[in-house]
């Protein structure tokens, strides 16, 4: 069984080495990542919402469903985790 | 302010008196780091788990009890519904003046500081919900995970 | 030989970030301990966070706050600062999994007070009885 999972991860390690041999070369500027929607953000995200720190910028503004989504998934968690582990205190 | 000294969970007196000293000025860090995101690395979920991690770090020299005369369990319960509230909030507010849901451009009907000002106020408003819901919960998780779910007596 | 060799150190971030979520996926799988495997799937998380973040480098490219009134000015160029969007994504990405690991520490204390082991054998044994 051991045997097997290493096999399967070696063949996953492979194809994924396999891969990489289209991606970009590290530090790319012209890399497909960064040329369509990401240029956008950095020359406009100040412009149009005043905040130097692009990251908040796009966090908080371009992608709030993300963030609230986000906040939600934290919430669930916390009443995931309350629900699966809650005792009633003995008197 | 009740002394926290007199409570016996943990006992090394290194470790309280720094503990005591430290808790403070990392809570006035979390918060930094949750309202200067804007002009430097951090925001919400950074100053969140700062603030939280002070908690934990009260609960783990003290003892639970002690954490939780500072935030007590309903507190800690209003602030994890208070979070996404105060998110949701922020965007239904901007649907109902007009704009799209979290478009928060269009709060400048309700004080005009101009809409991009707005954008980035409505970030910042955002950030202080995210804030307080990460805080919380990070609490909730490390109370549950280390008393077994009874919240009284844990590491 | 010379290629192969040109192309890994050409690309040797990737190299990296594969072997770490190869040292994840095995934990995931071949372990039997259930907290190995938790373990195992937060290796392979760190392994997806870094390879997000190592796509959006620029060689030569600053971090992604820039300067107000040099970018009111319109002064700010995209090739000189890192793409911020996969920090965006890694940011949330992260918030999640330390929710995930909360929620499946929380299922393995239940596990571990109904079955008295967190050994993936000892919990069928006792279920199949």
């Amino acid at each position: 069984m051991k045997s097997l999972a290493l096999l399967a991860t070696l063949v996953t390690g492979a194809l994924l080495l396999y891969g990489t041999k289209d991606f970009p070369a590290w530090g790319d500027p012209q890399a497909p990542a960064s040329t369509y929607l990401s240029p956008v953000y950095i020359e406009k995200a100040v412009e149009q919402t005043h905040v130097p720190n692009i990251v908040t910028a796009v966090l908080g503004d371009y992608r709030g469903y993300d963030t609230m989504f986000e906040t939600v998934v934290i919430y669930c968690a916390g009443m995931a985790v309350v629900s699966v582990l809650w005792r009633r205190k003995e008197e | 302010m009740r002394d926290i000294s007199e409570h016996t969970a943990g006992e090394d007196l290194i470790i309280k008196t720094s503990v005591r000293l430290m808790v403070p000025f990392i809570q006035v860090f979390g918060l930094y780091v949750i309202v200067h995101g804007h002009y430097s690395p951090g925001g919400g979920f950074q100053g969140g788990v700062i603030l939280g991690a002070s908690f934990i770090l009260l609960a783990l020299a003290f003892g639970m009890k002690t954490s939780q005369e500072y935030m007590t369990i309903h507190v800690n319960a209003v602030f994890n519904n208070l979070g996404p509230a105060i998110f949701i909030g922020v965007g239904v507010l901007c649907a109902l003046f007009g704009g799209l849901f979290l478009d928060y451009s269009a709060l400048d009907k309700l004080i005009p500081l101009g809409p991009v000002e707005w954008r980035s106020f409505g970030i910042f408003l955002i950030e202080v919900g995210v804030g307080v819901a990460v805080m919380s919960i990070m609490v909730l998780l490390y109370w549950n995970l280390s008393s077994g779910g009874a919240m009284d007596e844990g590491l | 030989m010379e290629t192969i060799i040109g192309e890994v150190v050409a690309k040797y971030n990737y190299w990296i970030y594969v072997v770490l979520m190869m040292i994840g996926f095995y934990a995931m799988i071949g372990k039997r301990n259930l907290i190995k495997k938790l373990i195992g799937m937060n290796i392979f998380q760190t392994s997806i966070i870094l390879f997000f973040v190592s796509t959006g480098v620029k060689k030569g490219g600053g971090i992604p706050i820039v300067d107000k009134y040099q970018a009111l000015a319109g002064h700010v160029e995209a090739a000189s600062t890192v793409n911020p969007l996969p920090h965006v994504l890694m940011l949330t990405a992260i918030v999640v999994g330390v929710s995930v690991t909360g929620v499946a520490l929380a299922v393995l204390q239940r596990i571990y007070q109904e079955y008295g082991t967190l050994e993936e054998d000892e919990i069928l044994e006792k279920l199949q009885r």
